[in-house]
């Protein structure tokens, strides 16, 4: 078996939190399949990064550091990693689901001919070799069983299905990689980032999440469950009726084609539950549904449901937990 | 502007699914099959930049016949005309890049679009691997796609982790287009006519030079373990009480 490279992302120069679900997905199939665990960073002005990937426990972190690879474009990064992944004979690459991956891996994947398979659930190993993946289909609703018959295998691992690396004394070697990159050749440039600030945590770290969607009725409804929100330190998430109608950033969106996430706690309010909204958070530990309408399908996945209108029970819940806390 | 855009055939994302006993498929009997979401609002960005810059849609689909309903759902809002690529065997994501690639290869649109991922297999990996097979630049979840005058670029806002992106890319590019892209219109009765008269070419794999080989295979589907539902609180202090006392998570 040859080596798993876990391509890792970064944000401004550090380590993104999220890439330690695929480190760890990465290292403990090297181990399984008596391959070796390499990390790979891509960009410009690493040191963070690199520092943080050093203390994960792989083998080595490799490292492409270009001015053209300052802003990230998936055409760019495509032939940093294939390089990488070439010179490295590596055989399975992973990285953690996110727009960034997602972006970037089935691009990667076509330019090495090799067999692509997307937000996988596990790894399966078989007398040390990689013997397929599971993998969600049709909402969640269907779990397959793949396999992926080619030399090289590409994987978007999903961050909830997997815990994160842990950080280890020791430190991996750091290795440069040099790869040629010719801005003239490659047709795009990212013009603009249009960041959504937020003190709050990310959606996907954090441990309690307080989403809202229709039944908030408005950017106002909003504002009441940023208040319990702030008060548990919990992100806000949303439905997808929510961004659609342009209450909140798009990037809030839980669900099938947004955000999956698995805190300790979800709150969900105003939300009526279609599969495609399940399908982002029913994997979390303790689910709370608030919603006026007790045949809303959200009560059928959440441990504690409370029928009420929002605009009341927020207000009350709030001064309840500040009792409590 | 000649603009290339895929659907495929789906099951309907409203509909409850079964799989089958052998865990082979799901079934699709009785199911209603619908064009993809995100490939409905590839055809609509579509048509609004021939409303714009003029120019001429086509609209791509593979699979077996009865995806020219499909096809013939996207010609009733207003496509220009369509391609059918029969092929009935299994394929994976790539397979579907290679066979577009011949179509692009042959008809030289200036701009390729797709749904960001299709919502039964949820893989979202075609329109980027398109591209790379292209060596065409791509610009990934868009909800806003503007053309320069000169229709030799296109600025595209895109939907990422933490924000937007504007990325500019060169035509020919691919685009995948997010949900907040547009609100796909409705085929009007006379439109639905119309596209009983838009002619549809069909090709085989074969044809085009294709062997499909799918590297990824399904070997079996199952449900994931059904989360139970729990209880009905009475009041906001039973909720905090259970919160705090049973779930130990406040």
């Amino acid at each position: 078996m040859g080596n798993i490279v876990i391509i890792c992302e970064q944000k401004n120069g550090e380590l993104v939190k999220q890439s330690l679900s695929a480190v760890k997905a990465g290292i403990d199939t090297a181990k399984a399949t008596s391959s070796k665990s390499f990390l790979l960073l891509i960009g410009n002005g690493l040191d963070k990064a690199k520092e943080s990937a050093s203390h994960l426990g792989a083998d080595g972190v490799l490292v492409v550091e270009d001015a053209a690879l300052a802003s990230y474009t998936a055409e760019a990064y495509a032939i940093a990693a294939a390089e990488v992944i070439k010179s490295q004979q590596a055989n399975l690459v992973l990285a953690t689901t996110s727009a960034f991956s997602k972006d970037l891996l089935p691009r990667l994947a076509a330019k090495l001919r090799a067999g692509m398979v997307s937000d996988i659930l596990s790894i399966k190993t078989d007398a040390g070799k990689i013997s397929g993946f599971t993998r969600a289909m049709w909402a969640g609703s269907v779990v397959a069983d793949v396999e992926v018959n080619a030399d090289i295998i590409v994987a978007t691992v999903r961050g909830t299905a997997f815990p994160h690396a842990v950080k280890v004394d020791t430190s991996s070697q750091i290795i440069p990689v040099s790869v040629k990159i010719d801005p003239g050749t490659l047709k795009s440039k990212s013009l603009e980032i249009i960041e959504h600030k937020s003190s709050r945590p990310q959606l996907t770290d954090a441990s309690i999440v307080v989403s809202g969607g229709r039944g908030l009725k408005g950017p106002e409804g909003f504002k009441t469950i940023e208040q319990l929100a702030d008060l548990l330190g919990a992100a806000i998430g949303a439905s997808r009726a929510a961004v659609d109608a342009g209450w909140v950033p798009n990037d809030l969106q839980v669900g099938q084609t947004g955000k999956i996430v698995a805190p300790n706690l979800y709150i969900a309010v105003g939300i009526s539950g279609a599969i495609q909204h399940l399908a982002g958070m029913k994997d979390s530990k303790t689910i709370v549904a608030i919603n006026k309408d007790p045949d809303a399908p959200i009560f059928q996945v959440a441990d504690y449901g409370l029928v009420a209108d929002f605009a009341k029970a927020v207000p009350e819940l709030i001064e309840e937990i500040k009792k409590v806390k | 502007m000649k603009i290339l855009v895929t659907v495929k055939r789906v099951s309907d994302p409203e509909a409850k699914l079964k799989i089958k006993p052998d865990g082979s498929w799901i079934q699709t009997e009785g199911v209603k099959f619908v064009v993809n979401p995100f490939d409905e609002i590839a055809v609509e960005e579509a048509l609004r930049i021939k409303e714009k810059h003029t120019g001429e849609v086509v609209v791509v689909s593979v699979g077996d016949k009865v995806v020219t309903e499909q096809i013939r759902a996207a010609l009733a809002m207003g496509a220009d005309r369509g391609i059918f690529v029969n092929y009935t065997g299994a394929y994976d994501s790539f397979d579907i890049a290679t066979i577009l690639q011949k179509i692009v290869e042959q008809e030289k649109p200036d701009i390729i679009i797709l749904g960001k991922q299709a919502v039964d297999d949820d893989m979202g990996a075609a329109g980027y691997m398109l591209a790379e097979l292209l060596g065409y630049p791509q610009a990934a979840f868009a909800s806003k796609v503007e053309i320069s005058d000169d229709k030799k670029k296109a600025k595209v806002t895109r939907e990422i982790d933490g924000g937007l992106e504007v990325k500019e890319v060169e035509l020919p590019c691919v685009i995948t287009a997010d949900l907040r892209l547009n609100t796909p219109r409705y085929a009007s009765l006379p439109n639905i006519m119309k596209a009983k008269q838009k002619p549809i070419k069909e090709f085989t794999v074969d044809a085009l030079g294709v062997t499909v080989k799918p590297h990824l295979i399904v070997k079996k589907l199952t449900e994931p373990p059904k989360r139970k539902g729990g209880v009905k609180v009475e009041s906001v202090q039973e909720l905090v009480n259970k919160l705090k006392n049973e779930a130990k998570v406040i």
